[in-house]
């Protein structure tokens, strides 16, 4: 461990994450640039995540990742046993433990509270890539506020689906302002994102931006007069622990067409099971 | 009566090379201005300084606004330029390509201007597109299918709808009937010619055929080498053509 530097990345480095990190929450929703660096996984595994968690870490924090909600999947795993190598802090997965919280594509079922910072991976910052390939007119769309062509994507949901079938990276408005993709999450957690107490960063390494929700800012999700925001899930309860509010994963467990729902928050179940409560599939 | 646009002296170089030099007009509500000449003769430049997709050298592009009367375009803030270019403004490429959206369907793409005003009501916007595509002649039941899907007429149409929805009082046209066939072209000019009358529609058109301002224009440009040679009535100058070079193109057009 002494090998490294506090939480691997050199201190004007950090120092310099941590400047893009105030701007983005004096902004909030506004992508900072940042001089993203080569980090020891590849592209897509969360060097955005990681470099923001490397800033905003101190000794005395105690860490949790999460993947997909889940904290024994290959990238929660490693991340987690990256930072207790360099940064040897102690780590949970307990939610309400945590200080940091590093995920990926998930808001934790139970509610944040103040003094917590969740840090999210992102793998694609602009909410309008796909609609505007050139960088320089996304820039000048959001510096002129010009955010029709977001509906359009909506508008072309609904006339080839009947709904707005975008169920995830939901594109959302902050305070009025920026529209700012929220990363894969799935569009359940978006009511999640507002107003909430513990502060919000994104980071996406390959892109090099940070952006950032300070506490309680208002999160508007997009949609139309007629067709409003939904948040949707699986209408089914959890099958290890009964739940019936929380986003589930659909497994697959024969070749007979056999399912089960289960919690993708991996915590929120457990602690669920641990306090007595059984779904109908639990052993 | 004011003019709605006002054209003094636009300059476009291009370093040593003239774009176009000292071009002046009015147009007033309802006239339809032709601008023609060979390639290369400075046309496009000037439309494009007036459409404010390229920044004169000199000279001023004054528009009479909705709230605040005459201003100068050039000068005026980058976001209320953008504003004018999605709500007073229209411009038609002369490759549908270029001002459409091939990813989006046919609706989505007449819907985009109303989104960009603050349309939020998907019922109205496509109630709205869907009738537009009528007025274009397209067949209701295309409204979800992509442009790419559609013939050449069938996109520059598509094309037209989008840019009038928001109901601009100034459509600036790029070759509108460029590279479609005879046949298409009649019946673009025709619907063209509806819409501009209906509407009340101010427009300048950009264009090397004759024909086609012949049919829609009121009055008449004739450029080059980046300079007005000739202006007047379209009939007046096509009829009695008075500088050398008008005279060349009036005669260059074949009688069949």
């Amino acid at each position: 461990m002494t090998e490294y530097n506090f939480a691997y990345l050199d201190e004007q480095t950090k120092r310099m994450i941590r400047r893009a990190i105030l701007k983005g929450l004096a902004i909030p929703g506004y992508q900072v640039p940042f001089a993203s660096r080569e980090m020891p996984m590849p592209y897509g595994w969360g060097t955005g995540g990681v470099q923001v968690s490397a800033a905003v870490l101190t000794p005395k924090d105690t860490f949790k990742v999460i993947d997909q909600g889940a904290d024994d999947t290959t990238n929660a795993v490693s991340i987690r046993t990256f930072f207790q190598r360099t940064a040897g802090v102690a780590t949970t997965t307990a939610t309400s433990d945590a200080t940091v919280i590093q995920t990926r594509h998930r808001i934790p079922e139970e509610p944040l509270h103040e003094g917590q910072i969740l840090v999210y991976q992102v793998p694609i910052p602009e909410p309008l890539r796909f609609l505007e390939p050139r960088e320089s007119e996304t820039r000048k769309m959001h510096s002129l506020e010009e955010y029709g062509l977001m509906h359009v994507k909506l508008y072309e949901d609904i006339s080839r689906h009947g709904h707005i079938a975008t169920s995830y990276a939901y594109p959302v408005k902050v305070e009025g302002r920026y529209v700012m993709d929220p990363s894969p999450i799935p569009k359940f957690d978006n009511p999640k994102l507002g107003d909430m107490a513990a502060i919000q960063l994104f980071g996406a390494g390959r892109e090099q931006r940070i952006y950032a929700l300070p506490p309680y800012t208002q999160v508007v999700s997009l949609d139309f007069e007629d067709h409003p925001f939904e948040a949707s899930k699986a209408d089914h309860p959890c099958g290890m622990c009964g739940a019936t509010d929380s986003y589930l994963d659909e497994l697959i467990i024969d070749d007979l067409g056999g399912r089960m729902f289960v919690c993708s928050d991996s915590d929120y179940c457990e602690a669920r099971q641990a306090t007595g409560h059984k779904g109908k599939d639990a052993a | 009566m004011t003019p709605l646009l006002s054209v003094q002296g636009i300059t476009k170089r291009y370093g040593a090379h003239i774009g176009c030099a000292d071009v002046s007009f009015d147009l007033y509500p309802g006239e339809v201005m032709g601008i023609v000449g060979e390639s290369g003769s400075g046309k496009s430049t000037l439309l494009n300084c007036m459409a404010g997709h390229l920044t004169p050298d000199a000279g001023q592009v004054v528009f009479d606004t909705r709230t605040d009367g005459p201003r100068d375009t050039i000068t005026m803030s980058e976001p209320e330029r953008r504003m004018l270019g999605r709500t007073d403004w229209a411009f038609v490429h002369q490759h549908a390509r270029d001002g459409l959206r091939m990813g989006v369907s046919a609706g989505g793409n007449v819907g985009e201007r109303l989104m960009a005003v603050g349309e939020r009501n998907y019922g109205d916007i496509r109630d709205k597109a869907t009738d537009w595509l009528g007025r274009v002649e397209i067949d209701a039941s295309r409204v979800d299918d992509r442009p790419t899907t559609f013939s050449g007429g069938m996109q520059q149409r598509l094309q037209i709808a989008r840019n009038l929805v928001t109901g601009p009082r100034l459509v600036f046209m790029d070759e509108p009937t460029g590279g479609l066939d005879v046949s298409v072209q009649a019946r673009l000019l025709d619907l063209l010619r509806g819409l501009v009358r209906d509407m009340g529609l101010s427009a300048i058109i950009v264009t090397h055929d004759l024909a086609v301002v012949r049919l829609l224009a009121d009055r008449l440009l004739v450029m080059k080498s980046g300079r007005v040679v000739e202006a007047g009535l379209t009939d007046q100058v096509l009829d009695d053509p008075q500088h050398a070079y008008s005279q060349l193109l009036v005669s260059s057009v074949l009688q069949v």
